[in-house]
């Protein structure tokens, strides 16, 4: 059988919360945008503006958020349990989230994780014992054209392989600075090496090899 | 107005209206787990998938989908069974098997659809979910493996209850209802989630492993434990009442019932007079009844008339006031009051002590004023009404009085009775609201009538109700909320004093100095019985409670589940119960106890039968004429009765209840109310109220 967490956490029952001056500040920024007893629309930036600053949601962070957007805590406590990007536990000071999803599998995720395991230790759901990194599977990232991936805080670790990946968790381990974005000799998602499309210009009709749409190309085309 | 064809059938309904509705005007049955008539629509069961044509090829939520021009159903094709038939299977992957020993066996619907439209065999050979019980207070009992997610009870609680406590946490296959920080819920209306559980995830916690729906006779009947007269059907087996469940009445309760009166039937069992008892040497001791009639009947012959009193207590039924204020009358004491908390009405004056716009009429309303009441304790099922009116808007409501966390949005117009009188000069705020309505609704409790200035406030909010229009040929918007069942059909027969006669203070007063020597308590336990003085008390009731206790003789009477009663709530609504259980013991119906004195005093009333008790109901007040059963008996609306005179104290007002959970000898004696009452009253506010059953 398996048992779904109980909640809310014993850890979150005590944790007091209040938000620093400048976070309310942004609050009120936030809840402006919302029109007049629309206050509830703030609960999602709001328990981000928290989480940012307390790294998880606990039960202070519900009712902090649930008085200044006028709703009932229950609420505010549906939406933190329903959105997994909310964190529920306290994590570390980095937060590696590796993406074992089919294209990210395909493409050597589970390298990743061996990666990851010999540098964090089994730590997978939970914190290293040095409060240094949370190291969490999770679902698709949608960065599947660059897979596999891993997102450390908000940026994306892209084209990773088991070498790079672990020279990855090594710098963030030992807090050396780390470039987010792709490992593999690309930009962005554009094919690594040289193009190998649109070669041409695809503004003129001669240059690029455009056939209009109601062309009899298309239609021979797709009988074949 | 659309035209659309169901299974073949023309329908035609409103625009706006969804297939379901339309399908249960013609008495087509879609199957359905979250679509409830008085909640909002979620379609997260998607148990009432039907074919559609035109639309997308696949089945729709009948639940949720508007009805067009030129729509055609199909809710038994063949895409619609599969579509049921898969919906079926997903719901019993993670529902266990354990029908055998869940309560809601017998009563199911998911064991009933499941028969109907499931498949007979399962494929499912993963394990189960489990999920950790709730706890949601001392009424609701949880069983959360067994819950399908419907969130029927997410939003009973929010919208009509309007306590937003409960909620779906979790997603997917993780999903979870719970309350916030797993508290009990502070609703007086907590009762009802159990009723609209499809499944058996939320049963009734006293009622746990008790009976089988099978086993129990159902018996229709009214509620006695508050002025509102709720429908109830009281399960019985046996002799004993098991359970109390509402019954549908738009007029008055819709489908809800208040936790009070659907969980005090405990006390029926406890704490019961079931034998009479004669008090000797200062102690009670257990007599015939021909030894306890022979006793009363010689204290009152040897008594003066005008030395007699009696007083007839919250739950006295109509026909047992009346053959008493008769035997009274034989008697020739003009000392009788059915008003034991003493409230200021003039019993002379009908429309001055009904609720006149009527239950349903809230929905009527525009602007509300409510003075010196808390309804959500004295009358949670008019509370709820309230707050229905309250959210379909534009309804200004101002509380005048000790509590304003009334489940709805309120003006605070403080606790002082003196601003009536700025009230009445329309110089307040909230007096030019009332004044812009078109029917405003005034509504008067008993904590601002039973004082010492009731009379002034009645003056006062009567001349408030005049001001503002308040009183008009189609709308009278005056209503004075009781909070005793008996109180109306006591005015109405008119269980008051005769000429010279005196009232309640007067006869406690009275007995106090020796002025008054014999005391008929015809269920009255409301009284300060420490003023009883040296007096000669008959205690005619149910329960060992105050009046039992004081008392010199006890006639052991029938509660409300145990006779065939009459009862006229707060609108002035004629309601009957009906005979569920015996009385205990030697216990007999409280009109007969009342026939026999009057035989043993030698001075035999007439009636014999209950037939010719209604009879004589129905000559002494128009209310009781058999026609009404079920109808409010309108009182012609009058005006310029805003006579009353005396000073307004500056006294805050206070609602007569302390504890919701015991306001009675029923719920006194009640194991089920002394845990609301450890949960909700003594331990409010320290956040812990879980016992864990090992705390003594």
């Amino acid at each position: 059988m398996t048992a779904a967490k109980t909640i809310p956490d014993p850890d979150a029952a005590d944790a007091p919360f209040a938000f620093t001056e400048a976070n309310l500040a942004e609050a009120r920024r936030i809840l402006a945008k919302y029109p007049e007893g629309r206050d509830r629309s703030g609960v999602l930036p709001l328990l981000d503006l928290a989480q940012r600053q307390q790294g998880w949601i606990s039960r202070g962070v519900v009712e902090a958020v649930a008085e200044i957007t006028n709703t009932p805590p229950i609420r505010v406590w549906e939406v933190v349990t329903f959105y997994t990007m909310y964190n529920q536990h306290p994590i570390g000071r980095h937060h590696v989230q590796i993406c074992t999803n089919l294209p990210c599998w395909l493409r050597g995720s589970d390298e990743i994780m061996r990666a990851a395991r010999e540098v964090f230790g089994d730590a997978f759901g939970r914190t290293t014992d040095d409060g240094i990194a949370t190291v969490s599977e999770v679902e698709c990232l949608g960065a599947c054209v660059n897979a596999p991936m891993v997102q450390i805080g908000d940026d994306y670790h892209e084209d990773l392989d088991y070498e790079s990946a672990k020279a990855l968790f090594q710098a963030i381990r030992h807090g050396r600075p780390v470039q987010a974005g792709s490992w593999a000799d690309r930009q962005c998602s554009a094919p690594s090496g040289t193009r190998t499309t649109l070669t041409t210009d695809p503004t003129t009709p001669d240059g690029g090899k455009w056939i209009a749409a109601d062309s009899p190309a298309v239609s021979a085309g797709g009988a074949d | 107005m659309p035209k659309l064809t169901i299974d073949g059938i023309e329908v035609e309904a409103d625009a706006g209206m969804t297939i379901m509705q339309a399908a249960d005007m013609v008495g087509i049955e879609i199957p359905r787990f979250c679509y409830h008539e008085r909640l909002s629509i979620a379609g997260n069961c998607r148990m009432c998938l039907v074919e559609v044509k035109p639309g997308p090829p696949k089945p729709a939520a009948a639940c949720a989908l508007p009805i067009s021009e030129g729509m055609q159903v199909w809710t038994q094709s063949d895409l619609a069974k599969k579509a049921r038939k898969g919906v079926m299977e997903f719901l019993l992957i993670n529902h266990p098997l354990d029908c055998p020993i869940c309560d809601q066996g017998g009563e199911c619907d998911l064991q009933d659809q499941a028969m109907a439209f499931g498949s007979d065999r399962s494929r499912y050979i993963e394990h189960k979910r489990a999920v950790p019980e709730k706890y949601l207070g001392p009424l609701v009992k949880t069983s959360m493996n067994r819950c399908i997610h419907c969130t029927r009870c997410v939003r009973f609680i929010t919208e009509v209850a309007g306590i937003p406590e409960l909620g779906m946490i979790g997603r997917g296959e993780d999903s979870e209802i719970t309350s916030y920080v797993e508290k009990a819920l502070t609703s007086e209306l907590s009762g009802n989630i159990v009723d609209l559980c499809p499944v058996g995830a939320l049963t009734s916690a006293p009622y746990a492993f008790h009976a089988r729906p099978w086993e129990l006779r159902k018996v229709q009947s009214i509620d006695a434990l508050d002025a509102v007269g709720s429908a109830i059907r009281v399960d019985v087996r046996g002799n004993a009442v098991m359970r109390v469940l509402p019954r549908l009445n738009e007029d008055v309760n819709e489908e809800w019932l208040a936790d009070k009166s659907r969980h005090a039937i405990d006390g029926l069992r406890y704490q019961r007079l079931d034998r009479p008892y004669v008090r000797e040497n200062g102690t009670l001791r257990p007599a015939s009844w021909e030894e306890a009639l022979r006793a009363v009947a010689g204290r009152l012959l040897a008594t003066d008339a005008d030395k007699v009193a009696a007083i007839a207590g919250d739950m006295a039924d109509a026909e047992a006031m009346v053959l008493l204020k008769d035997l009274m009358g034989v008697i020739g004491s003009p000392h009788l009051d059915c008003r034991q908390d003493g409230a200021a009405l003039d019993p002379t004056d009908r429309a001055g002590y009904l609720f006149n716009p009527t239950i349903p009429g809230i929905e009527d309303a525009d602007a509300l004023l409510i003075v010196g009441s808390d309804p959500r304790w004295e009358a949670p099922i008019l509370n709820a009404r309230i707050r229905k009116r309250y959210l379909m808007g534009k309804f200004p409501i101002g509380v005048l009085g000790p509590r304003t966390d009334l489940t709805y949005k309120v003006q605070d117009l403080g606790n002082d009775p003196k601003t009536l009188e700025t009230l009445a000069g329309g110089k307040h705020d909230f007096a030019k609201v009332l004044e812009a309505a078109q029917r405003p609704l005034i509504l008067v409790g008993m904590g601002a009538l039973a004082r010492p200035d009731g009379a002034a406030v009645m003056g006062w909010v009567r001349r408030i109700a005049e001001r503002v229009g308040a009183i008009s040929e189609d709308w009278n918007g005056l209503g004075v909320l009781h909070t005793a069942a008996a109180r109306v059909g006591g005015l109405d027969l008119g269980f008051v004093p005769g000429e010279g006669g005196r009232d309640t203070n007067a006869i406690l007063e009275g007995a106090e100095k020796g002025d008054i020597q014999v005391v008929y308590l015809l269920g009255a336990d409301e009284i300060d019985t420490a003023l009883l003085g040296e007096a000669f008390v008959i205690y005619q009731g149910h329960h060992g409670d105050a009046g039992a206790n004081r008392a010199d003789v006890i006639l052991p009477g029938a509660a409300y589940t145990e006779k065939d009663a009459s009862y006229v709530n707060t609108e002035g609504r004629l309601q009957r119960t009906w005979l569920g259980v015996h009385p205990p013991g030697e216990a007999r119906e409280d009109w007969r106890i009342i026939r026999a004195l009057s035989g043993a005093m030698g001075k035999p009333l007439s009636q014999n039968t209950l037939e010719a008790v209604r009879a004589r109901l129905a000559e002494v007040s128009p209310t009781f004429a058999p026609d009404n059963e079920g109808a409010v008996v309108p009182a012609p609306a009058t005006t310029g009765f805003a006579r009353f005179s005396g000073r307004l104290e500056a006294t805050p007002f206070a609602t007569p209840i302390k504890n919701y959970y015991m306001t009675d000898p029923i719920s006194r004696a009640s194991r089920t109310m002394a845990e609301c009452t450890a949960v909700y009253i003594n331990a409010a506010g320290t956040g812990d109220s879980k016992r864990t059953g090992t705390d003594g």
